[in-house]
């Protein structure tokens, strides 16, 4: 049993239902886009799959979310190693502000890897597969805070990798980036799928067209359609995700 | 139309009165402070004062050393006792309690600043010193209950002040620690913390520039010896309580004395608020880099 499974989800802040009888499921390497308007619930899903939700009071999740085979809705579930194997990257790059090595290393150093050799490889490793390296290799130790925010961002998924997670969980990566870092990013994806399982939440509907393998569709807090993307933009089954690709609303 | 703008003049003009007349208040406290202090020291020589061991008033003998080493003393043991509960409580509120709970304890905090400082000695007095007698030796007025009571007198400063600055980050830093992996207690000291540092340096300062300038708690339990104190049982006689302790009977000379005494007092706190105003104008060019 890999992959992730959502059975039944609801999500609730408070009194408000966000998310309502989600079904869906995710399988191993493959990328997952996520398409819907503000406020569909997309961005909740995403959180309630490493259960960053939980940081908001009043937050509750009704079903049940298996990874790889465990309910992580479950309450012995172990957060911290939730978190390290679906990695997350945000809209907003946060770089922390310390050196780039040090960003790299930051995530290693925090699950217990120690030495020079292990972490510098580490740092590399992220940085390569970001196509980052070649960008950075001789300032590792300046401020993270001096890259453009496309290389932030690129950054921000290097971090990620250098945990080794099994799942990378984006939330609207791109959306503050040109057109060119965008599309660095969305080269860095298609190399990323062949290691890992990745979710990409975008509020860019013609990204998810364009790097994601299958699509599903998110509106008021329902999911409305899943499928191969090709046939999502070719043949959407329901009027409601005809009406949204095809720019009418959203 | 031309009713308004006399209007809107008026009012700006009582408001710039206003302002300056606060200022100018300052401006006039400085000069006089100055006017009185300086003359004296320039000419018994400004080494005298600062680096001379023997306060004697009567003699003409007017070595402040003792109260500046007394005053960086007590303040130095007030930090020290005073700055770990801080912080410490600070994280706590800001990172590990329901807000239930920091809605209940931030007030009681902020009332801690409330309580006149004459009470804090009367406590120091009457609990502190006998303790301190009984348990360790020495007159019980000393370094050591000063430094404790200041101690607590700087806490809601401290750690008001240090919320502020760990609540100001943006949550992002935290939501992204704890998404790779980051225990909370990983992330306060990893994350929360180093980025913070500006404004928690700055709350120690301010909590630094209260431990200076206090008068009433530390008159009342430091035991007044103006002697450089040996060790924190000894007791300590502070600048602020030189001046205080003195001012109602001295003339002449010795009142110049003690208006140099508050020459500099008010170079130690202009240099405090000073360092405080860097490091917090620090953080916020931080924020937007």
């Amino acid at each position: 049993m890999t992959g992730i499974r959502v059975r039944e989800v609801s999500h609730y802040f408070g009194p408000v239902r966000v998310l309502k009888n989600i079904n869906l499921a995710v399988e191993k390497n493959e990328i997952l886009g996520v398409i819907g308007p503000a406020g569909s619930g997309k961005s909740t899903f995403l959180r309630s799959l490493n259960r960053l939700n939980d940081l908001v009071q009043g937050s509750r999740t009704e079903g049940m979310i298996e990874v790889d085979g465990r309910d992580i809705t479950r309450p012995g579930t172990s957060l911290v190693e939730l978190r390290r194997r679906l990695g997350m990257v945000f809209a907003v790059p946060v770089p922390l502000p310390r050196s780039i090595y040090e960003n790299l290393a930051f995530g290693p150093r925090l699950a217990g890897v120690r030495g020079k050799e292990k972490l510098d490889a580490l740092v590399r490793y992220g940085l390569e597969q970001t196509a980052l390296w070649i960008e950075v290799k001789d300032r590792l130790h300046q401020s993270a805070l001096k890259l453009s925010g496309g290389q932030q961002q690129r950054l921000c998924i290097a971090r990620v990798l250098t945990l080794k997670p099994d799942y990378i969980l984006l939330d609207e990566p791109t959306s503050g980036l040109d057109p060119v870092s965008t599309m660095k990013i969305e080269d860095s994806l298609r190399i990323l799928k062949k290691d890992y399982t990745i979710i990409l939440v975008t509020n860019n509907t013609k990204q998810a067209a364009r790097v994601s393998d299958r699509t599903a569709f998110f509106l008021a807090g329902e999911l409305v359609e899943i499928g191969p993307t090709e046939r999502i933009f070719t043949a959407p089954a329901d009027r409601r995700t005809e009406d949204y690709i095809s720019g009418r609303f959203g | 139309m031309t009713g308004l703008d006399r209007k809107e003049n008026f009012i700006r003009a009582v408001l710039l009165l206003t302002a300056f007349s606060a200022v100018s208040v300052l401006a006039v406290i400085t000069v006089f402070i100055f006017a009185e202090g300086t003359p004296i020291m320039f000419r018994r020589g400004v080494g005298g004062f600062l680096f001379g061991l023997n306060w004697y008033p009567g003699e003409g003998r007017f070595g402040l050393l003792p109260m500046i080493v007394g005053s960086l003393e007590v303040t130095l043991g007030a930090l020290l006792i005073g700055v770990p509960f801080a912080l410490a409580c600070a994280v706590v509120l800001t990172e590990f309690s329901s807000p239930r709970l920091r809605n209940i304890l931030k007030p009681v905090i902020e009332l801690l600043a409330g309580i006149p400082s004459v009470v804090y000695g009367f406590i120091g007095v009457v609990v502190l010193v006998p303790f301190i007698r009984e348990t360790f030796g020495g007159p019980g007025f000393s370094v050591l209950a000063a430094s404790i009571v200041l101690g607590i007198m700087i806490l809601p400063t401290v750690i008001s002040i240090s919320i502020d600055a760990l609540q100001a980050l943006p949550p992002s830093y935290r939501e992204g620690a704890l998404a790779m992996g980051a225990t909370r207690w990983q992330t306060v000291r990893m994350v929360l913390l180093p980025s913070a540092r500006s404004g928690i340096v700055a709350s120690i300062i301010l909590g630094m520039g209260r431990a200076v300038g206090e008068t009433m708690a530390v008159i009342m339990i430091a035991g007044n010896a103006a002697a450089v104190p040996r060790t924190p049982l000894d007791p300590v006689r502070t600048l602020t309580s030189n001046i205080a302790l003195e001012m109602s009977y001295a003339s002449g000379e010795h009142r110049e004395a003690l208006f140099a005494t508050g020459v500099i007092l008010f170079v130690i706190i202009m240099v405090l608020n000073t360092l405080a105003n860097a490091s917090s104008s620090r953080r916020a060019r931080g924020k937007r880099g």
